[in-house]
């Protein structure tokens, strides 16, 4: 299985703070790979390294086949790749229609896709014309992923999408992940929810002190309950 | 709604009111005759004008600049230059106006794409420093431009108060060159202002705000901000020059005090903000407000001092003497930012909101 994306010695210095400290995965193609870790292990540096948001003070980052970390922010979204940030990133003045648009850049919205997208969060149908800045916390994270796959991209950054949602939302989102993991498009995903992360994981790379420091099959991680204690401090059953 | 590019002012009392003003602008020679009545609408289509243009880059792209009247300043001078130089014609207008967008423009770009590539502040600091020194430079370059005392010019015949466009009057007004001159003015700002709210409105105005909202978020959806930026610099330069053509235009007259000063820069600062950011409609109430203040309340508070003086009430004589409007209008400006915090328009749309 050949890998989208290669992460090699990656250093990442914000300040005098020095936090991604060698890290070195692989992102296959079009599969599902978590990133897990503890809170402050540097999961949404490595998220916004690979987007050149941080810019990588050491190592080497390949999409395709092509080094992206000296490249622009905007290049590197030009490339295929879309970043949904864990904090409901949206343009709180501009409408649920006009956000999508955004994320369209110059085409047009394709009208089919939209359906599809309706599918899975009727809400952005209904609030269409309304400012994003009234929608709930659920309806902002839903068009804040709604924005990342309005356009096919080749790989999604999402950072965890599921946080402070209700259930039925998670429901939702779990399902729409699935069907973007059924067409085809390779995702990064950190989330905190065991449950979700074994649900549409393929791969796990865990990290803590911002390095990677365990890789593998997400089955088999769910499986070894003294693993997730070792790596996480938890066990899945506990998160059920 | 097309001509306002889908963007409507989506508030009862707010359309009721721009379309007062509106109309009192269109029909100001028939409506308020007399000379100062119709200087005092002129400045309000310019500055209306002059204020959207600002509001492009402070209310829409979320960036602070002090060159502004930098660019009122060139599109004042560079009519006014032609004309005294080489004679009333509109062949000279029109040479003006192409030598001074060009230059607008590339002043513009020039310090967008040296200072937006940082932090918003050093933006702000470099337009300082900019237009400071081309003040300086225009006052200093007195065989050029006429030093302190500015330029003093002619218009073309047909623009001169003497001109009569026909004989006749319509409803008591006599068309002569003043009132062809303010419909030039009207019309041309009208024009510019709907070219504003088409902009605004289109995917790269979207895009603008985006950016004023999060730099980031929109970089990560493949947007380059310092394109962006130095494009929106760029047309709110171009569109000051234009507000600065026709403020020459009309004033026969161009020089440091009515096209570059700091206090122009101020003025322009109020006007947005009392009218409301990021909503071309505040530009058109902020400027109608601040000038006929600017114009009426000396006058105004004239009348209230004398009649306080007359009715023998201690204090208010003194309280309202004309001298002190300058006070009150800083007043009524720290009320109008502590109860309209998002400008009245944005104040009205929120009530509509709410509604």
């Amino acid at each position: 299985m050949s890998a989208l994306l290669t992460l090699s010695g990656v250093h990442t210095h914000i300040g005098r703070y020095h936090i991604l400290q060698g890290v070195d995965f692989t992102v296959p193609q079009a599969q599902t790979t978590m990133l897990l870790g503890r809170n402050g292990a540097g999961k949404t540096t490595t998220l916004r390294t690979i987007m050149g948001l941080w810019r990588a003070s050491a190592g080497t980052i390949r999409f395709a086949e092509r080094a992206i970390e000296k490249d622009a922010t905007p290049d590197i979204s030009r490339a295929g790749l879309a970043y949904v940030p864990e904090t409901m990133a949206v343009f709180s003045d501009l409408t649920v229609r006009e956000n999508l648009m955004l994320a369209a850049r110059d085409a047009a919205l394709d009208d089919t896709r939209l359906d599809w997208i309706f599918r899975f969060f009727p809400a952005l149908k209904r609030f269409w014309l309304s400012r994003a800045g009234t929608l709930s916390g659920g309806q902002k994270q839903m068009l804040s992923i709604a924005r990342a796959i309005v356009e096919p991209r080749r790989l999604l950054l999402i950072d965890e999408p599921t946080k402070g949602l209700a259930p039925a939302i998670v429901g939702a989102l779990v399902e729409c992940l699935m069907e973007i993991k059924r067409g085809g498009t390779t995702v990064l995903l950190v989330e905190q929810n065991f449950r979700v992360a074994q649900a549409v994981g393929d791969h796990v790379c865990v990290m803590d002190n911002g390095r990677i420091v365990h890789a593998g099959g997400m089955a088999e991680f769910a499986a070894d309950e003294s693993l997730q204690q070792k790596l996480l401090g938890l066990s899945l059953d506990t998160h059920q | 709604m097309m001509i306002l590019s889908g963007d409507r002012p989506r508030n009862a009392v707010l359309s009721v009111i721009l379309a007062a003003i509106l109309l009192a602008l269109a029909f100001a020679p028939f409506l308020f005759p007399g000379s100062k009545p119709l200087n005092v609408a002129a400045k309000i289509c310019i500055f209306a004008l002059l204020v959207a243009s600002y509001d492009l880059l402070l209310g829409y792209t979320g960036i602070v600049s002090f060159a502004h009247t930098m660019f009122f300043g060139i599109g004042a001078y560079g009519v006014a230059l032609a004309l005294f130089n080489y004679g009333p014609s509109w062949s000279m207008i029109a040479l003006g106006i192409i030598v001074a967008l060009p230059l607008a423009a590339l002043l513009a770009l020039a310090i967008g794409l040296f200072s937006l590539r940082v932090q918003a502040i050093f933006f702000s600091m470099v337009t300082l420093a900019v237009a400071s020194a081309f003040a300086v430079l225009a006052s200093q370059l007195s065989w050029l431009t006429g030093g302190e005392d500015g330029r003093s010019f002619q218009v073309p015949p047909v623009l001169r108060p003497g001109n009569r466009l026909f004989d006749g009057e319509i409803f008591g007004v006599a068309f002569n060159g003043r009132v062809v001159s303010y419909y030039l003015v009207f019309i041309a700002c009208a024009a510019l202002f709907l070219l504003l709210l088409r902009i605004v409105n289109s995917p790269f105005g979207r895009v603008l705000q985006a950016i004023r909202e999060s730099p980031f978020r929109a970089e990560a959806l493949g947007y380059r901000i310092v394109v962006h930026r130095t494009l929106a610099n760029v047309t709110a330069a171009l569109i000051a020059a234009a507000a600065g053509a026709l403020n020459a235009i009309w004033l026969h007259y161009t020089g440091p005090e009515t096209s570059l000063s700091f206090s122009i820069m101020l003025d322009i600062l109020v006007m947005v903000v009392i009218g409301g950011m990021g909503t071309m409609y505040g530009a058109v109430i902020g400027a109608t407000l601040y000038i006929l203040a600017q114009n009426y309340l000396q006058a105004l508070m004239g009348s209230a001092s004398s009649m306080a003086a007359s009715a023998g009430v201690p204090l208010e004589p003194g309280l309202f003497h004309p001298d002190r409007w300058l006070l009150w209008l800083g007043i009524l400006f720290i009320l109008s930012v502590r109860f309209f915090p998002t400008g009245i328009v944005g104040r009205l749309r929120q009530g509509a909101t709410k509604a």
